[in-house]
């Protein structure tokens, strides 16, 4: 029912985020063709404008998206006018996602272990050196990684191609550059989830039957230490997602951030309005998702 | 529990009795953190970095007025000084070495450290005011008052704050520039571009702050020398502004460590791409961009990056372990 009912909520939000994102965009002086050449004549310009309803007034073009918006229909992109918006988004989300995904997988299985580590070793050097890393994942940037092994792995040591996404091997370097800072926050996430469950009593009672103390971290703990990373997971794909705007930017990879920092450069009203939407709709799917695989994970949590 | 007698001099007893209390509260706190040091070392490394950062460009300022030796000193290390000597590695002479234009890296990179932190310490208190009175009115007010403005904020956390950023910069700036131009002013000038930032990045970062500060405001109503302020007929404001908030501030200012470093780093994201600070100005984000830039095949002008990068990275380790220190110390929950 809770679902249900968040689930229902998804249409009226939306409809406040496309209606301040269409505002925000629309009420900016300067328009997507002010960068061109400038048309022959007054009368071309005023035919392109009509051509796209730029002539219209802003709530009636707002309507007309909206009846749009309804049929599935983000419009045509003011800048790639060849193209709709649904053309470039089915085109580029695949490859974001699949980065995404990827970098998904990477800070999971970097940063899953390393937490776990540091916490199982508390206060010795691997969890000092551990924690350290950790947090120095969390302080460098992907744009400062993202250059370094380029010139290292990429050109200097010839090991993986620099750029574009052609490849499996396209994708190692974007995906460590990209994945890096979350394996960090998920490392420390863990490390804090074990520490937190460690002294309650299960967990005593459990070390006072003489089990384990490896059987009792995997068994006993685990499953409850990994909560905060769980729930921490819906964010982190949207992140993944926002996040792999200067990646792609970097690596030249045609995904949905290169178009959405393009578009808004070059105000593509229409672009910028669809992605802000696509963006919208995934993060809240995804919180949606990540607190259902909750429910299902721990019986403990009830939403009435 | 007997009740206080409704004199003035018995409240005035309620009242003494809750401060030191605090006092000794927020003692235990800076002795739990005075003895973490590698928080400590970072206060120190920090307050080092702005030393050097604000001092830097008063030396320069100073040796040009000592003789013709300073001249030359400030000559060679003006930040913006376009020299033959192109693409020096680090040297004595150019400690960092020289970038694209033949000018001081070392130079570029403390001036561009001064952007960074100016905006990200600006942009943090910009957040901080928002979000406390946010929170304070939503928490105090309550009913409808407060499920409004909750409601907002989690409309704003739905939305992808980076794109929320990228949307309100390229909006403002627009706005902006025609008010310039009507009042026939230049171009957006380097103060603009600040200002521009510092807003916008201002106006994503409260959100968390928001909540943090209605949760504590909530449990601080009910406490008794809140009721006793509203019994002797205290309006919410002062009873918000004398009672409520100053009791928040230990928390507020542990969470405004936490805020600086992810306004710094989001400042340096936008800068990197070409959407925060402009040239000639520069910000560790926009210097590293240019370093990468210079990226090929043939040569590795690796000072380039490596410099800014460095400084970028020791100031954020120095920020994340001094706000985790700050954050143990006083024991705060935040979200994520």
């Amino acid at each position: 029912m809770y679902f249900l009912r968040r689930l229902f909520l998804l249409v009226p939000l939306l409809l406040v985020i496309s209606f301040l994102s269409f505002v925000l965009v629309r009420v900016a002086p300067g328009g997507p063709f002010d960068r061109e050449r400038k048309p022959a004549s007054s009368e071309i310009e005023r035919q392109i404008k009509a051509k796209y309803h730029l002539d219209e007034p802003v709530w009636k073009q707002y309507a007309r998206f909206l009846a749009d918006l309804a049929r599935g229909d983000f419009g045509i992109s003011l800048q790639y006018r060849n193209h709709t918006v649904n053309d470039i988004i089915a085109q580029a989300l695949p490859v974001s996602a699949s980065l995404g995904l990827l970098a998904f997988g990477f800070a999971m299985g970097v940063g899953l272990p390393l937490g776990y580590l540091t916490a199982a070793r508390r206060g010795h050097y691997q969890d000092y050196l551990g924690s350290f890393v950790a947090v120095l994942m969390v302080c460098v940037p992907g744009f400062v990684v993202a250059p370094l092994l380029i010139m290292y792995l990429g050109i200097k040591w010839r090991l993986f191609p620099v750029a574009l996404w052609v490849s499996p091997m396209h994708a190692v370097l974007p995906v460590i550059a990209l994945g890096l800072y979350f394996a960090g926050r998920v490392a420390r996430l863990m490390r804090e989830g074990m520490l937190n469950v460690m002294p309650s009593e299960f967990i005593m009672a459990a070390r006072a039957k003489g089990l384990s103390e490896n059987a009792l971290l995997l068994k006993h703990a685990l499953p409850l230490a990994i909560l905060p990373v769980v729930s921490y997971s819906g964010p982190l794909l949207a992140d993944l997602l926002t996040g792999s705007f200067v990646i792609e930017t970097i690596f030249q990879i045609p995904g949905v951030g290169a178009f959405f920092v393009n578009g808004s450069l070059n105000r593509d009203y229409t672009l910028v309005v669809g992605l802000v939407i696509l963006y919208a709709v995934l993060l809240i799917v995804l919180n949606l998702l990540v607190d259902l695989i909750y429910v299902l994970l721990d019986p403990r949590v009830k939403y009435d | 529990m007997t009740e206080p007698p409704l004199t003035s001099s018995g409240l005035a007893k309620v009242g003494d009795a809750t401060l030191p209390d605090r006092d000794r509260a927020s003692q235990r706190s800076w002795q739990r953190f005075r003895r973490n040091r590698p928080a400590l070392w970072s206060l120190w490394l920090l307050l080092f970095v702005a030393l050097g950062v604000v001092a830097w460009p008063i030396i320069l300022k100073i040796a040009a007025v000592m003789g013709p030796a300073g001249a030359d000193f400030t000559q060679r290390f003006q930040p913006d000084r376009v020299s033959d000597a192109q693409f020096q590695s680090p040297s004595f002479a150019h400690w960092f070495g020289t970038d694209v234009h033949g000018r001081d890296l070392l130079s570029r990179v403390l001036y561009g450290a001064q952007v960074s932190l100016l905006v990200g310490c600006v942009a943090a208190i910009l957040s901080l005011l928002i979000g406390v009175v946010w929170g304070a009115v939503a928490g105090y007010a309550g009913g409808k008052t407060d499920g409004l403005l909750m409601r907002i904020v989690d409309i704003l956390y739905s939305l992808p704050s980076i794109i929320f950023v990228i949307v309100l910069i390229t909006t403002f700036e627009g706005i902006l520039r025609r008010g310039l131009a009507r009042l026939g002013a230049q171009d957006l000038d380097v103060s603009g571009r600040l200002l521009l930032l510092v807003v916008g990045l201002g106006a994503v970062s409260w959100l968390t702050m928001a909540r943090i500060v209605r949760g504590q405001v909530l449990s601080l109503r009910q406490r008794a020398f809140v009721q006793a302020s509203r019994a002797l007929g205290a309006g919410p404001i002062r009873v918000l502004a004398r009672h409520i908030i100053p009791n928040t501030l230990g928390i507020v200012i542990v969470y405004l460590a936490l805020t600086i470093p992810a306004v710094i780093l989001y400042e340096s994201f936008l800068s990197y791409l070409g959407l925060g600070i402009q040239p000639p100005m520069a910000s560790l984000g926009s210097l590293i961009a240019e370093g990468a830039d210079q990226i090929n095949p043939i040569r590795t002008y690796w000072w380039l990056i490596a410099f800014p990068s460095a400084f970028l990275v020791i100031t954020l380790l120095a920020l994340n372990f001094l706000s985790d220190g700050l954050r143990d110390a006083w024991d705060v929950r935040g979200e994520n």
